[in-house]
């Protein structure tokens, strides 16, 4: 085993901010004499709506909750605090409201830290212009970097390393809030700023950010890293939970595409020939990291605000529909979309309607394999979508009376099938997607970042 | 990008089963709508995992999106027949 000297112990209370991070979990981290506390906020799990919106996933109240037991530890610890990817997307208004967040917990508390921001929100205007000049290559499945794509994007952010958390540590933060970032950069950040191993720092880092999930039982807690010059070893920060090393080497898989190769600003870690051994019935040893040197570039996640959509749902028990289940829906889509083209014209703008049947293949999106039996019952999703939220709902109503009374053949007494609300039509808002799967060269790696200091003492006098 | 991991019971259905056509780049694409060259096998021999993995089609919580965490997609590869 190393000595303090030579490991650092990160003390990682959970995967994600604001799922309830237990404060005997903390507790026991810092007794273990953790030098820091990070933990990653962010997730692009749950689509685009979260960046284009600068909005959290969680609610403030579970983010106030795990910031307070944070705040109050490394209050008491003296220890930084570091937490990546605020507010979910790390976009600069998610960063500004997890600050106020911090700051009322400061003033609750009688706390005045030193706190830095790291923004990494971009302006797709000067993303646009380093497209132009050739520094943008695409990720599949894109094949190119138009200017013209970044243009259209309504908000862009640029994945952070670690050298601005280090920076803004040696230049005396005691939080560093940080905007989007890769999920290990929070984490490797100390580390790498105390000599840990390139391979072993970052590598912890992979297997750490998610909390439990590299143990037996992963909803339970986080997990405590110490990481060397040559190994790392990780064990679970909840009594009774255990690390393996089949879970830990496992843990490689998650959310990566390539088990044994992960991309980084700066370079690449290496697991292929990681060596993981059981220390006892709950740590893990592991060796034979390797992070191998790049040149650096941040990856961009970029967002475009698309139509407005605007749904409609009815439940089928008709038994003569549900045996002609392909046939029916065919004829309802044809016969809707003649419908609002003949009520609405050109009025309608450029509209698209979707036909999704629950219970039958609105998941899969496929044909259903012959000799299927029909189902019971299935909800029958109509969604239309259209240039204004107005629009959609105009297409909506103007499909309802089809939507709701089409018989399974022409010229047969009209069916009702069952909606559930009135009104029928049900506001959906606006699409937005993922259009970014970049990455940027960039001379240095603060070079898209903006650093701000916050003192405490001032915003407490100002408040 | 999705990515699919499985796990078979051991090593010896591991080395039985991880070169079986349908599981090979030229047999997943087509169920997924890509091309053979946009697959990645990863075989993870000793952790008896077959991980693949392949692009979307449409980018995620779009106009059209089905499933938006990609949670389902395994269920496509459960009824395939190993030989």
């Amino acid at each position: 085993m190393t000595t303090e000297d030579n490991q650092t112990i990160v003390l990682v209370p959970i995967g994600a901010m604001g799922l309830g991070i237990d404060e005997g979990d903390v507790e026991r981290g810092i007794a273990a004499g953790a030098h820091v506390i990070a933990c990653d906020a962010g997730s692009t799990d749950s689509g685009p709506a979260y960046l284009s919106n600068s909005m959290s996933k969680y609610s403030r109240a579970a983010i106030k909750h795990d910031l307070r037991i944070l705040m109050a530890a490394r209050h008491k610890s003296g220890i930084p605090l570091l937490i990546g990817s605020c507010g979910t997307c790390g976009a600069d208004k998610a960063l500004d409201w997890t600050r106020d967040i911090v700051l009322e917990i400061a003033r609750e508390l009688g706390q005045r830290p030193r706190i830095a921001m790291l923004y990494s929100e971009q302006e797709p205007e000067a993303i646009a212009r380093l497209a132009a000049e050739g520094r943008i290559q695409p990720l599949a499945p894109f094949e190119g970097a138009d200017p013209e794509t970044f243009r259209q994007c309504n908000r862009i952010v640029a994945l952070l390393g670690p050298e601005p958390y280090i920076a803004a540590i040696k230049a005396g933060a005691d939080i560093v809030l940080g905007g989007r970032t890769t999920d290990p950069a929070v984490l490797a950040a100390v580390p790498l700023m105390r000599g840990a191993g390139a391979g072993p720092a970052w590598h912890a880092s992979k297997i750490g950010e998610c909390g439990a999930l590299c143990a037996i039982r992963p909803r339970d807690g986080g997990v405590l890293l110490r990481i060397g010059k040559d190994s790392f070893e990780v064990e679970p920060l909840r009594p009774g939970n255990q690390c393996t090393p089949h879970t830990v080497s496992a843990h490689m898989l998650y959310e990566n595409s390539n088990p044994f190769v992960l991309h980084e600003p700066g370079g690449m870690v290496d697991a292929t020939n990681a060596h993981y051994e059981a220390i006892d019935d709950r740590s893990v040893r592991v060796t034979g990291s390797k992070f191998v040197v790049q040149p650096y570039t941040m990856k961009l996640e970029g967002t475009a605000r698309c139509g407005f959509q605007t749904v409609m749902l009815v439940g089928i028990q008709d038994r003569a529909v549900l045996k002609e289940l392909d046939a029916f829906l065919a004829r309802m889509h044809e016969v809707l979309v003649a419908r609002v083209r003949s009520s609405m014209g050109d009025g309608a703008g450029d509209f698209h309607i979707s036909l999704r049947p629950y219970g039958w293949n609105a998941v899969s999106g496929l044909p259903v394999d012959d000799g299927s039996p029909p189902p019971r019952e299935i909800g029958l999703m109509f969604i239309a979508t259209a240039d204004s939220q107005a629009l959609a709902t105009q297409i909506a109503k103007t499909c309802n009376p089809w939507f709701f009374h089409l018989p399974l053949v022409e010229a047969q007494e009209l069916p009702s099938y069952g909606f559930p609300f009135s009104p029928a039509e049900l506001e959906r808002g606006q699409v937005y997607e993922f259009r970014l799967n970049h990455i940027v060269s960039v001379s240095d790696p603060f070079e898209l970042v903006r650093t701000q200091f916050i003192e405490v003492q001032e915003e407490v006098a100002n408040a | 990008m999705i990515t699919v991991d499985m796990f078979f019971h051991d090593q010896e259905s591991f080395d039985r089963y991880v070169n079986s056509k349908v599981l090979q780049p030229a047999g997943i694409a087509p169920m997924f709508g890509v091309r053979p060259d946009q697959v990645g096998f990863y075989p993870v021999r000793n952790l008896h995992v077959l991980k693949i993995s392949y692009p979307r089609k449409d980018p995620q919580g779009g106009m059209i999106e089905r499933d938006l965490h990609g949670g389902q997609q395994f269920a496509r590869i459960v009824d395939l027949e190993l030989l």
